[in-house]
């Protein structure tokens, strides 16, 4: 059963040729089996999840189901859960129980889907493979020695191991593309603004966006359906109809051009990847694609700008985590005044990264530095959109690496945060820009998994997703599956 | 040595919204603690604000009455800091780029001198929480129920002179925003609280000196008195050689003296930015057009219109406009009269003050309608009932009495002015006292008012007066 995609299992749930509550069972029971290697589950919702999924039958048979009923999921834990612990990788908040569901999770539990548990990721969504967990390191299912990318970690090996049908994920700088990319999945990054951010726990609100990790493109596009769309609680949803994403993804292939950006291949880039992409460019072209040569001439300048304005919001939105109310508060930390009682409380809730990520984030904002650091950040910024609106007059989508290199190992790069942050060059830009990216399998280079970056212009998932869809109808990469886990 | 103190005041005046400026949580004054906080007042993981756009139209009137400019674009900044009664650790404030930016408001100094303070800015932000520091054994405790109420904060130029001046502006700014309904101006409840900046400078020099800031002043008395020892203590230390420190202190009104606040809290970088999760406030022009019509007669023009249409004085003009209700209850009363605005003016500022005063009762609240108050003026204007009874009658009015021609008949009050009667009181009054009207016709004029008093307590007050008076004259020269 874990081998079908959600559109698969979704039809056969609504066919009645498989329950929820066996589907539900089949897939607890991998977790079971399988997790204690992965580590990409915080918490098992077990009970909660087979209570779902009667509900879910029952409704099935009540003929009033959505393609999503029934469906075993999993949630990042950054998105929060009524009655189930939201710690978002943190030890500051391994003891929040959160008083409510965040939009995400309301609507996809609206829509009928079963919640199995919530995924191990980056604390705080602050890294690039999983590794600044309070959780422990996940595991990549094509490797265990590898990482599964970050900071949606956790989600990516669930789903790449087959744990749940799909998983969310957030992507702040290509949270949930890089590491769809290093496990071999897809990976959803909708434009900024298409997915309610209440209740997901913030990084940097400007860039921080809700988004899918799943088998397939079309399973991508039945999750978005049910998940985007305008919510009053957030000022920054935005008001555009949603269309019926799903029903788009099979239609007919029109002239698409595909912009591929001569700078995406520079140095930095693995060889092998570059060799898997210009394959996958390839078959576009015998799909009938057009491509074309462009350049984003500010790319590089994406990394540096980001590591301003993500940690400047980042220690702003950190700073209500001070153990008053919620969350971590040290034993000792009533001992002293109430200085030491944060200084306690943040000291040893927060991870190492969390810490280097809130004191660069104080340091921009700081008089004197503003001007020089975010200000001119937010420049930058602009001209990055400026790159990506210029490209987007001529093709309608940007392909290239999701990632300059594949999975690499546990430690390897936790020492040099500035390696770390370079993972993520090729997709922090659509972050910036605020449009929607996805990554798709497109090869493997040693056994591991590279993926293909697809990028739209703004509220274009309908075509990205098609575009992604078609390629995935001419290949196979996304049904391979990790042998250990098949 | 002659000194000159400057003074520009930032005045938080809470906006008058049910709910609080960035969740659907009641601003109801007075709740349990921490009862009408939620989770986004206690900011919690990842919840969101969003603007209550009610507090925005309340600012954009604001800004049309103080004559300033209503920004089309205004952003929302965060101000960073620690404190465990800021739950999210920011506050949502407004920092360059406010909502209203300049204007300013004509304050009536005296009877003849009006005097211009200009606004620098007004801008939209939320309160704070509320810490406890007593009654915890050595804890302190945590409300949060004001968090996240609309302010405006109102921010002046260093204008003011004196602490006189800076009372009478904020007592201007406090009557407008109640004219404007957009602030109960509730003091006692913190509805309405000032910071007074304050520095001393020799006269004719034209440099600021150095000030100090003057934190949560909240009462009109207070504000003055604490400029005023503030600056004393200054043009001290400046006399003594010294240098001001620029700090910020705290008013003791019971030592009557500032001291400065701890260091540490001086030492904020409050590091600003614009708050990613709202966007940028958009106000379009028809909007902007609606709310200025809708605004109502302000108190310059009010008072101008008063003393031009009514020909009342400065003074009485000031004290019919202190508040809106005042003012509408005084042109209701004139316009249903047939007495003079003079007589009406009077009756409202004597009487009908002085009940409210009594009672402790705002002007809504008083017990006679201006059409009642205007047909005993009536009476008065066409002689039926003298002044003096007009007052008898006004308190059995007050107390329910009924209508005043039902008074006037229940108690006989109606005042006697046909010659006959009153020459017959006349005769009456001048037998019983002969020896005065013989001191009267040796040349002592003012026995005249005694026998006039006389045969008024013979009518038992009905007689009038005017009448009296003639006939007693005429009776003495006879």
């Amino acid at each position: 059963m874990h081998e079908k995609t959600l559109a698969q299992l979704s039809a056969a749930l609504r066919k009645r040729s498989v329950s929820s509550l066996e589907l539900t069972r089949h897939f607890l029971d991998r977790i079971a089996r399988f997790d204690a290697a992965l580590n990409s589950f915080i918490t098992v919702t077990a009970e909660r999840a087979l209570a779902q999924a009667a509900a879910a039958d029952r409704r099935i048979a009540a003929g009033d189901a959505t393609a999503l009923t029934g469906i075993p999921l999993a949630h990042k834990d950054i998105f929060c859960t009524a009655q189930v612990k939201t710690s978002c990788g943190s030890r500051m908040l391994d003891n929040f129980i959160s008083p409510y569901d965040a939009t995400v999770v309301e609507r996809l539990a609206a829509a009928g889907a079963v919640m199995l548990g919530k995924t191990n990721m980056d604390e705080f969504a602050m890294g690039s493979s999983n590794e600044t967990s309070y959780y422990g390191v996940v595991h990549n299912p094509w490797n265990h020695e590898c990482v599964p990318g970050g900071s949606s970690g956790g989600s990516a090996a669930a789903v790449a191991a087959r744990l749940c049908s799909a998983a969310t994920g957030t992507d702040t700088g290509g949270s949930v593309r890089q590491p769809a990319a290093l496990s071999g999945i897809t990976g959803l990054k909708p434009t900024y603004g298409r997915v309610s951010r209440y209740g997901m726990i913030a990084f940097a609100s400007s860039l921080d966006q809700a988004g899918t990790l799943t088998r397939t493109a079309e399973d991508a596009a039945l999750l978005l359906e049910a998940m985007a769309g305008l919510d009053a609680r957030d000022s920054t949803s935005l008001d555009a109809a949603v269309p019926e994403y799903s029903q788009h993804v099979g239609t007919r292939w029109e002239n698409v051009t595909i912009g591929v950006p001569d700078n995406f291949f520079d140095k930095g880039l693995d060889d092998g990847i570059a060799t898997a992409i210009h394959a996958a460019l390839g078959e576009y072209e015998k799909l009938g694609a057009t491509l074309q040569r462009i350049r984003l001439d500010n790319v590089h300048l994406s990394v540096p700008a980001y590591y301003v304005v993500a940690p400047a919001e980042a220690s702003s939105n950190l700073s209500r985590f001070d153990g008053v109310r919620f969350g971590y508060r040290a034993d000792d930390a009533l001992r002293g005044d109430l200085d030491s009682f944060y200084k306690r409380n943040r000291g040893a809730g927060f991870g190492a990264e969390v810490k280097r990520r809130i004191l660069t984030g104080t340091y921009v904002l700081s008089a004197g530095y503003f001007d020089a650091y975010y200000l001119q950040a937010q420049k930058v910024r602009r001209l990055i959109s400026d790159d990506f609106a210029r490209a987007f007059a001529d093709v309608d989508v940007i392909a290239g690496p999701t990632t300059p290199t594949p999975a690499f190992r546990i430690g390897q790069k936790t020492g040099d945060p500035i390696a770390m942050y370079l993972n993520d060059i090729y997709t922090i830009g659509a972050n910036l820009a605020g449009l929607p990216a996805l990554s798709i399998p497109c090869g493997f280079v040693d056994g591991l998994p590279v993926g293909l970056q697809l990028t739209g212009s703004h509220l274009s998932e309908p075509q990205l997703l098609k575009i992604a869809h078609h390629f995935q109808r001419a290949t196979d990469w996304h049904s391979r599956m990790p042998p250990a886990y098949a | 040595m002659d000194w000159e103190t400057v003074v520009g005041l930032e005045i938080h005046a809470q906006l008058a919204t049910a709910s609080k400026i960035f969740s659907g949580a009641s601003t109801r004054y007075g709740a349990p603690p921490n009862t009408q906080a939620c989770l986004v007042d206690l900011g919690y993981p990842g919840v969101l604000p969003v603007l209550n756009a009610r507090a925005v139209e309340l600012a954009i009137k604001f800004g049309l009455a103080a004559h300033g400019e209503v920004a089309l674009v205004s952003v929302f900044a965060r101000k960073n800091y620690f404190y465990p009664d800021l739950p999210k650790g920011y506050q949502i404030s407004q920092y360059d780029s406010p909502i209203v930016r300049g204007g300013y408001i004509d304050v009536v100094l005296d009877e003849h001198t009006i005097k211009r303070v200009r606004l620098t800015r007004a801008h939209l932000e939320e309160d704070t929480g509320k810490s406890l520091h007593e009654d915890f054994h050595g804890m302190s405790g945590i409300d949060l129920n004001r968090a996240g109420t609309p302010l405006l904060e109102i921010v002046s130029e260093p204008d003011m002179r004196s602490a006189a001046e800076a009372g009478a502006y904020m007592r201007a700014i406090h009557t407008l925003v109640r004219y404007l309904d957009i602030s109960d101006g509730n003091m006692q409840e913190g509805s309405f609280r000032c910071d007074a900046n304050v520095s001393v400078r020799r006269r004719g020099e034209d440099k600021l000196g150095t000030r100090t800031e003057l934190k949560n002043l909240n009462s009109f008395r207070f504000v003055e008195k604490a400029i005023e020892v503030e600056a004393r203590r200054q043009i001290e230390i400046l006399e003594g050689g010294g240098r001001i420190a620029q700090e910020t202190r705290l008013y003791d009104p019971d030592r009557d003296e500032t001291r400065p606040m701890r260091g540490k809290e001086e030492a904020n970088d409050y590091r600003y930015f614009p708050d990613p999760d709202l966007l940028p406030v958009v106000i379009d022009a028809a909007k902007i057009a609606a709310l200025e019509a809708a605004l109502p007669e302000l108190p310059a023009d009010k008072r101008r219109r008063f003393m031009q249409d009514y020909a009342l004085s400065a003074y009485d003009a000031d004290v019919l406009t202190s508040s809106r209700g005042l003012g509408d209850y005084y042109d209701e009363l004139v316009e249903s009269t047939k007495g003079t605005p003079k007589l009406a003016a009077n009756w409202v500022m004597g009487e009908l003050i002085g009940a409210l005063n009594r009672e402790h009762l705002e002007i809504g609240a008083a017990k006679i309608s201006p059409a009642a108050l205007g047909s005993l003026l009536d009476r008065i204007e066409d002689g039926t009932i003298s002044g003096k009874i007009a007052k008898d009658i006004f308190e059995a009015m007050w107390t329910g009495e009924g209508e005043v021609d039902e008074i006037i008949e229940a108690r006989g009050l109606e005042q006697i002015s046909d010659t006959a009667s009153l020459e017959a009181l006349v005769v009456q009054v001048l037998a019983a006292h002969p020896e005065q009207v013989q001191q009267f016709r040796a040349g002592r004029a003012q026995v005249l008012g005694f026998l006039v008093g006389q045969v008024m307590k013979a009518s038992q007050g009905k007689a009038n007066p005017q009448e009296v008076n003639k006939i007693l004259r005429a009776a003495l020269q006879a």
